[in-house]
């Protein structure tokens, strides 16, 4: 096989900090090589430095980058910009943001061609349908003429897809192509993917954090972290025995499971939740009469035992929040029943939900969103005891409390003092969970809590997650949409179809046989591991 | 002397006196101290809160109105008569009040501007440069700007040692040196260069404004110099009042409408779009002129001609107020819209705790950097505004003294040759460093408050 691309000795620096310390890789023609590492490890920078497309302020400190026979760095811009598109291709991870909202898909991958190839208009257009179809995008032809609001996320990234192979390149750059995609659209893409590759006998550099996708679809890995490679190998030899300490360690982080404990199957039931419906209503024209109504939550029941945790898996658009929304009464239940110790939460006022606020708390999603940035870490967890009266009214107590609960979380008491734009994401997801155990819960809800995080980082808020149940009998709802991280942390599962429960029952039973068709798509289309 | 305090001193020194409080509260808070201590850190911040403060003392000082019994009319039915109105700036500069001119006449000039038709004592009919009256012509200029230039040395030399005696804790030697080498925590050099200028400028000016008329006069023989800084109190009330009209109404409306959405929302949208689309200046004309009919037809709510021009000053700083909320309440909307969705306020709804706390916590103080940046464009624009209505007649009183009227005034005498480019210039540069010093102040305190730019 002849080396395609071939990377040696990168090293990139701003001022004097060093971001990528000699990166040698090559990429052989017809391969999927694929660069793992987690969020500040360089893939991303690398693959930037491939496209010479660097920020002004990093400096390549030396090494070369070779394309076939040419030296990357040492072409004129004009050269390179023949280079770009037309050799090298890349896919964004976010197609809604990579495609221009106001121009026909049919257009901007027309323009590209238009730029590069300089075919007739009619031969444009028929090359742009053929892509489409290559793509398996439905109805091409009518396809043409849509805007990027009409497709979904798995579709406006096969757009992305058609773009990049519009001029035919020798090396695709997908750079966590697959990231923001639900698991079963993920796998089409994939597959897809793979299909192209084949076909065209096409080389890609594949970008991502997870090490299930890797499996899937690389033939060489190597793994990035601080700007390093520490491990390269060919990805069925790098599966079966990992040498570097820390790719064990992500490698173990990918797989951790819950010790599976008893469940006695009458457990004391903390929250039932009886055919509840969360319909929201559409409302049209001048008077703003409601027409009709969304249903986002259809008719679901479940039960939460005491101490122990039901996952609630879905993918997006499912209903799976807002149930959450609906429990914590932040959104109205149209119908049914919500009964936490024998209380129907559903219907009471706000003044006499005050109790029950204490009770039930929550962990959100995006560690960036959910801390207030003009508040101390320290204010944001007094927040909740203040507002709900739980414990000390006296202000140096509640220091001291702070303290604690900072300390429980794994983090440091001073740490009271500063603003959350100091913390990394993963200490973040750390004092979103401090803020809600400062109110002593008996249930929290945590909503997507690891989905924004690193893979290891995932793993250390799960295990932090695990051991506060251990220790105060804590229960929770998990919503989630990775399949992989629910053996870690449920005993229960529960899986959300629009806005519906299609299966439930324990972990184990639900993993390892599932009944319903739509279960068992989800489970096959997760990526796994190979061990 | 009895003091005669008008409706804008009392809200000046109402404003004052709030201000001091809740510095007073705030500056308990270590982390309010550190924030603002962070502020200071720049030399332009420092500089130009020197400047303002120049420009309050200013405002301060005109700002405390007084009467003085006359003494010959005591006892005539037994009833003490008092004099006019005057405030402390106006007898620091009474020899300006008292010595006007006839007309035009240039910095430092000796005659007027203008020739004018004298008949000699031979009877013959001459066009000749008349004298200034109140201009000393001893000739010793040189020397009054020396010992000027000596006594405001003096005076911020003063100043600037007891600031350092104040402020050294190891001794006044070395703190003397830290200041020289630049190596306080603070650029308090930066502040004392500042400040010695204005001293030095400000005694420059006032010395030498005993023997010329040192900005020129105006049409009407007035000294320039005097009415610039006059106007100072006009523009700062009109930039600061206006403001702390406005304010309040946008942030209530706005944050309203995009947290409780709903009828609240439309109602306040169908309002402020109506508002603004009705044309400002219409809208303030409109008001002004119902206002001038009202107090035409209540001569009794006012003794002098000052007090009345002062009433008709706060009436249009009600005006504006209640005209100019629309923009900045359309911007909060917008950005509460955005925040009321982000997860730190459902995790706050989770926790129970009440709408206003909501907003006082978590919503205002993310709206704060919106809120400072516009209250000081908007501070510029006023003062730049106070100018425009002047201009189309519906602004301040014709008899107050303001920048605007300044350029009013002046804009007739642009096309004269040579020009008459002294009223304009003065106005010109007293309103472009209020408005400088103001804008470079708020990016500072833009950029140190919001913690997201912290590095």
């Amino acid at each position: 096989m002849s080396t395609l691309l071939h990377v040696e000795n990168l090293t990139l620096a701003v001022n004097e900090k060093k971001l990528l310390k000699a990166v040698s890789f090559e990429i052989h023609q017809g391969e999927v090589f694929a660069l793992v590492g987690e969020s500040g490890s360089g893939k991303s920078l690398t693959s930037l430095a491939i496209m010479r497309l660097l920020p002004d302020v990093i400096s390549v400190r030396s090494g070369d980058i070779k394309l076939k026979n040419d030296s990357l760095f040492l072409l004129p811009e004009y050269q390179m910009q023949q280079i770009r598109g037309k050799s090298i291709a890349m896919i964004f991870q976010e197609p809604m943001s990579a495609l221009n909202p106001v121009m026909t898909i049919g257009e901007q991958v027309a323009e590209v061609i238009k730029i590069h190839l300089g075919l007739k208009k009619e031969a444009i257009k028929e090359k742009v349908i053929s892509l489409f179809e290559e793509v398996a995008l439905k109805n091409p032809k009518e396809r043409y003429n849509w805007y990027p609001h009409q497709l979904s996320g798995g579709q406006k990234q096969r757009v992305m897809i058609a773009i990049a192979l519009a001029c035919e390149p020798d090396l695709l750059i997908a750079d966590e192509a697959t990231t923001a995609l639900d698991v079963t659209i993920q796998a089409k893409v994939l597959a897809l993917l793979k299909k192209i590759q084949a076909k065209r006998n096409l080389s890609i550099l594949f970008i991502t954090h997870d090490m299930a996708v890797v499996a899937q679809v690389a033939d060489r890995v190597a793994v990035m972290r601080d700007g390093e490679i520490v491990e390269k190998e060919a990805c069925n030899v790098f599966f079966k025995d990992p040498k570097h300490p820390y790719t064990r360690a992500l490698l173990k982080d990918a797989t951790s499971f819950k010790q599976i404990r008893e469940m006695a199957s009458d457990t004391e039931r903390l929250l039932e939740v009886n055919d509840l419906k969360v319909h929201f209503p559409i409302k049209k024209g001048f008077f703003q009469r409601t027409v009709d109504y969304t249903k986002a939550v259809d008719g679901v029941s479940f039960s939460i035992p005491k101490g122990k945790t039901l996952a609630l898996v879905g993918e997006s658009g499912s209903g799976k929040s807002t149930i959450g929304k609906a429990i914590l009464s932040l959104v109205p239940a149209t119908e049914g029943m919500i009964r936490f110790q024998d209380q129907d939460l559903a219907h009471l006022s706000q003044m006499a939900l005050k109790p029950y606020r204490r009770k039930i708390q929550v962990v959100f999603q995006d560690p960036f969103s959910a801390l207030n940035p003009r508040m101390t870490v320290g204010e944001i967890i007094r927040e909740g005891m203040v507002s709900l009266g739980v414990g000390l009214k006296n202000r140096t107590l509640q220091d001291a409390k702070i303290r604690e609960l900072l300390l429980k979380v794994e983090l440091e008491a001073e740490h009271m003092h500063r603003y959350p734009h100091e913390f990394s994401g993963g200490q973040r997801q750390r004092i979103g969970i401090a803020r809600a155990l400062a109110v002593e819960p008996e249930l929290i809800i945590c909503d997507e809590p690891t989905s924004a995080l690193d893979v290891s980082v995932r793993a250390q808020i799960l295990r932090l997650l695990q051991k506060l149940q251990d220790e105060s009998g804590v229960s929770y709802l998990f919503i989630t949409h990775d399949l992989s991280i629910v053996p870690a942390i449920g005993d229960e599962i529960a899986v959300m179809k629009e806005g519906k429960i299609v299966e439930q029952g324990s972990v184990e039973k639900v993993m390892n046989d599932p009944q319903h068709p739509y279960t068992q798509k989800l489970l096959r289309s997760a990526p796994k591991l190979p061990i | 002397m009895i003091l005669s305090l008008l409706w804008t001193d009392i809200l000046v020194w109402g404003l004052l006196s709030v201000l001091v409080v809740l510095g007073w509260g705030a500056s308990r808070s270590a982390q309010v101290r550190q924030q603002w201590h962070t502020i200071f850190k720049s030399s332009i911040a420092m500089a130009s809160v020197i400047i303002l403060l120049f420009y309050i003392i200013f405002t301060l000082l005109d700002s405390v109105h007084l009467r003085f019994a006359v003494e010959s009319d005591k006892g005539k039915n037994g009833q003490v008569q008092y004099t006019e109105i005057v405030s402390i700036l106006d007898l620091i500069f009474a020899h300006n009040i008292s010595g006007t001119e006839r007309t035009y006449s240039a910095p430092f000039a000796q005659h007027e501007y203008t020739k004018s038709i004298v008949v000699d004592e031979h009877g013959v009919t001459k066009q000749e440069y008349l004298p200034l009256k109140h201009v000393s012509r001893t000739g010793e200029t040189l020397q009054t700007s020396f010992i000027a230039v000596i006594t405001g040395l003096t005076i911020s030399m003063v100043l600037i040692f007891v600031h350092i005696l104040w402020r050294s804790k190891t001794g006044f030697k070395e703190a003397l040196r830290e200041t020289i080498e630049g190596r306080t925590a603070l650029p308090w050099r930066t502040a004392y260069v500042t400040m010695t200028l204005l001293i030095v400028l400000f005694s420059w000016f006032y010395m030498l404004s005993f023997d010329y008329h040192v900005l020129g006069t105006d049409k009407v023989g007035g000294d320039v110099l005097y009415q610039s800084l006059k106007s100072i109190r006009t523009g700062v009330l009109i930039g600061i009042l206006t403001t702390l009209i406005m304010l309040p109404l946008a942030i209530l409306l706005g944050v309203s409408a995009g947290l409780f959405r709903g009828w609240i929302d439309d109602v306040i949208q169908y309002l402020y779009t109506t508002l603004s689309s009705i044309p400002g200046v219409l809208l303030i004309a409109a008001g002004v002129l119902s206002m001038q009919v009202m107090m035409n037809n209540h001569p009794d709510w006012f003794e002098s001609t000052l007090e009345r021009s002062d009433l008709r000053l706060l009436f249009l700083i009600l005006i504006l107020g209640i005209t100019s909320w629309t923009s900045l309440c359309r911007l909060l909307r917008a950005e509460t819209l955005k925040i009321s969705q982000m997860e730190f306020v459902t995790a706050a709804k989770a926790f129970g705790v009440g709408k206003l706390t909501i907003i006082r916590r978590h919503i205002i103080p993310n709206l704060m950097h919106i809120i400072l940046i516009s209250v000081v464009l908007d501070f510029s624009g006023l003062v730049l505004a106070e100018a425009v209505l002047s201009y189309v007649g519906v602004g301040v009183d014709p008899t107050m003294h303001s920048w605007g009227n300044m350029i009013n005034q002046a804009r007739l005498e642009m096309a004269r040759e040579p020009m008459v480019w002294w009223s304009l210039f003065s106005a010109f540069i007293f309103m472009f460093i209020l408005v400088l010093a103001a804008n470079l102040l708020s990016d500072r305190v833009q950029t140190v408050l919001d913690p997201r730019n912290k590095s």
